[in-house]
């Protein structure tokens, strides 16, 4: 009986992976608010209201600059948000977030308000990793949130085995690293060793604001403010911890598997 | 019986003057706790602080059965004192962390060697137990471990098959959490302690805020208690659910492992429904809480809970009707009752052996003290003990859901608090998905941090672990560790 209850059961379920991406992508909750937009052009003059807010430091004011918001750095509190009397920073609701490039995560200035979305990989890579990515994860001090999230990837509601990723649990056998955590001293060897052993060509793949600038830890002298100190990051992807579907977004972005759209905004900003 | 003790007795989630705490000279103050723990009291925690030339020593008690904590304190001193783990194993760990960061040395400490601390870019592990004989060997496993979780290393003595003994070396997530709280609380203490355990945010953050709140000499208001004991059932529901999932995983049985990894998926985004993050950050704030629960979102909440708890017991009563699965859990991994009291262990995993230990009942702060959750205990202390205890609790749980989530406390959701009070020690204990976190603070002159001091229950429940493997075969070691699935950074800090 028990079986045929099983199977009974399971049939009754039918089909439990989400459409996306040939379907709709699922819905951000409403209160998570997605990827920032900073506009210093609405800045007024002499106002810095939302520096001392941010508890990672990820707002700056260069001198004679206007404010920049690293979104690499930011842990998504919208402390800046709520404080910003120009609403110069607002949330835009968009879960894509994925950059190949440090520098593409710095908004604020004209032309640079929204994230540069990451390119995908060059075609000789695309085509040996476009539809077999095999990664080796390596938590570095970690919190266990991104790495849950990351897990969540491979549950049947996100199926990442159809894009053909999977995580593997050797390095031997990876084509790249998925690296979470600030990068602790005390892992900093073992990270390095690991990277080692994985055979060229290899990517690397920063998820969360530990792993690609320290995070809430950042200038602890017990950590070194992000994977990029270690090894060459390939993909940095923002959060703390990111969305499932912000980390998916960019894992498939890099391999050219999703249909660019623009940019969304919320409140018709 | 707490009220013969020589320690200044305090509730969970209040605050005594640091002068107030009764003092003794080093070599009494061990004899006066070791007799305190003789008579039952728990060691929620032990730890230093830097004063003058020398070092205090710290011992927070709990007397469960009297439902209240007690403090004292040694004088300053430094160099060495009579080891408490001789008599009491579950300081063993706290020792060995005290002789790190401070430099006192507790005599005839059976292995004294490092905790977490740093030697180059590694933690410094110092010699691992070794077993000698012909067919004895050893096996190493980690920092990097084949799946996607956190890194530790773990040396096995094994003679064939059979575990004879486990060493779990740490230290690898060491991000300087309490060094960092020096002096604070700093503009990211509130993420930093958020991120302590990352899967246990809600206990850390109401613990933090509830130390802030003792401090301030007061406590947040009815309706943010409220939605502090909902999200923390939230996220025990979640924890559970995964670690179910994992166990079934661990035994290939595939459909609870698969419904599990997308229940919890679900109890995740509940979390999310109140306040956008799947691991709730931003929703505890000391002094209230960042986002509230309105009416119509209770109402969605109790909807996707209701289906979320359904498909729950459906996976988990698939598990629990496999013989295949119960053959594989029953008297795999067993910790006696007998050695849980005595290592200390904490949550879950103490209440799988019998032990009646839960915060929420035994030592009620906030919200709890008007609404309570049944303990669950099961007594074997096996893996088949430790997966039936989080069945048990996620019912509890769900229960407990539907009835707050039907009667909210009216009122604020925040409150502006008043400057931490100086020379003050403040605690709180919160029973997380794992057990008792506890949080601890003295503050100096100008309501500053002078110590700030975290205990995950990973703290005292490793050593579960390594008991629960001690004659087990080295390939239930899976099985074992996800029975307990314990956190690393919530160690290392």
């Amino acid at each position: 009986m028990f079986v045929l209850d099983t199977i009974a059961h399971r049939l009754k379920r039918g089909c439990e992976t989400m459409a996306y991406p040939s379907g709709p992508a699922p819905a951000l909750p409403d209160r998570h608010g997605g990827a920032l937009k900073v506009d210093a052009a609405q800045c007024a003059d002499g106002c810095d209201a939302c520096m001392p807010v941010c508890p990672t430091q990820a707002i700056t004011r260069p001198a004679g600059k206007s404010v920049a918001l690293d979104l690499g750095r930011c842990i998504f509190c919208a402390a800046c948000v709520e404080v910003c009397p120009q609403k110069a920073i607002t949330q835009t609701g968009d879960h894509r977030m994925a950059a190949r490039r440090r520098e593409d995560l710095v908004l604020g200035e004209s032309g640079h308000e929204q994230i540069r979305l990451a390119e995908a990989l060059d075609k000789k890579l695309r085509q040996l990793f476009g539809r077999s990515l095999r990664l080796r994860q390596v938590s570095a001090g970690g919190c266990g949130a991104c790495e849950a999230d990351t897990n969540v990837l491979g549950t049947i509601g996100w199926d990442l085995g159809r894009f053909g990723i999977q995580f593997v649990a050797s390095p031997r056998h990876a084509d790249g690293l998925l690296i979470t955590g600030c990068i602790s001293r005390n892992m900093e060897l073992a990270l390095k060793k690991t990277w080692d052993a994985v055979p060229e060509p290899k990517i690397v793949i920063a998820v969360g604001a530990c792993a690609i600038a320290g995070g809430p830890f950042i200038g602890n002298p017990e950590i070194r403010n992000g994977a990029a100190s270690v090894v060459p990051i390939d993909l940095y992807i923002p959060g703390c911890p990111p969305h499932p579907l912000t980390t998916l977004d960019g894992l498939l972005r890099l391999l050219d598997r999703v249909e660019e759209k623009p940019h969304k905004s919320r409140g018709g900003a | 019986m707490s009220a013969s003790t020589p320690f200044a007795l305090l509730a969970n989630a209040t605050s005594i003057l640091w002068a107030e705490v009764p003092t003794w000279p080093a070599a009494e103050f061990i004899c006066a706790t070791a007799a305190e723990l003789k008579r039952g009291a728990r060691l929620c925690a032990w730890f230093g602080l830097p004063d003058g030339s020398g070092t205090c020593l710290v011992a927070v008690l709990a007397f469960d059965a009297d439902n209240t904590l007690a403090v004292g304190r040694s004088e300053p001193f430094s160099g060495s004192y009579p080891a408490l783990t001789l008599l009491h194993p579950q300081a063993h760990l706290f020792e060995r962390e005290v002789w790190e960061q401070h430099g006192l040395t507790p005599e005839g400490h059976p292995w004294l060697k490092p905790v977490r601390r740093t030697s180059g870019n590694a933690p410094a592990n110092g010699e691992f137990f070794r077993v000698h004989g012909s067919e004895v060997h050893e096996v190493a496993v980690g920092p990097v471990h084949a799946g996607i979780i956190e890194p530790g290393h773990f040396r096995f003595q094994c003679a064939g098959e059979e575990v004879l003994f486990l060493e779990i070396a740490l230290g690898y997530q060491h991000r300087g959490v309490e060094e960092a709280l020096a002096g604070g609380p700093h503009r990211a203490t509130m993420s930093q302690m958020e991120t302590a355990a990352g899967d246990t945010t809600i206990a850390h953050a109401t613990a933090y805020a509830t130390v802030m709140e003792a401090l301030a000499g007061t406590e947040a208001p009815l309706h943010a208690q409220w939605l502090r004991a909902m999200a923390l059932e939230l996220e025990r529901l979640a924890n559970h659910a995964g670690d179910i999932g994992a166990l079934a995983n661990d035994v290939a049985f595939l459909p609870t492992s698969s419904a599990c990894g997308r229940i919890r998926g679900e109890f995740l985004n509940l979390t999310a429904l109140i306040c956008g993050n799947r691991f709730g950050r931003g929703l505890v704030r000391p002094g209230g809480c960042g986002q509230d629960l309105e009416p119509g979102r209770g109402a969605q909440l109790i909807e996707r809970l209701e289906t979320a708890l359904a498909e729950a017991e459906q996976a988990v009563a698939w598990f629990w009707e496999a013989a295949s699965v119960r053959a594989r859990f029953e008297n795999v991994g067993t910790v006696f009752p007998a050695q849980a009291a005595s290592i200390g262990l904490v949550g879950p995993a103490a209440r799988a052996c019998g032990l009646v230990r839960d915060v929420r009942y035994d030592h009620p702060a906030a919200w709890h003290r008007f609404a309570q959750a049944p303990v669950a205990v099961w007594p074997s202390g096996d893996v088949f003990a430790r997966a039936r205890v989080r069945s048990l609790e996620m019912q509890r749980s769900g229960e407990y859901l539907r009835e707050q989530v039907a009667a909210p406390a009216e009122g604020d959701l925040r409150s502006e608090l008043a400057p931490p009070a100086p020379n003050t020690f403040a605690v709180a204990l919160v029973e997380g998905w794992r057990g008792e976190v506890c949080h601890a603070a003295v503050s100096d002159d100008a309501g500053r941090f002078r110590r700030y001091k975290i205990i995950d229950p990973s703290f005292h429940n490793w050593s579960g672990l390594a008991l629960a493997l001690r004659g087990a075969a080295i390939s239930d070691f899976p099985i074992c560790n996800k029975s307990f699935n314990l956190s690393y950074c919530g160690f290392d800090l």
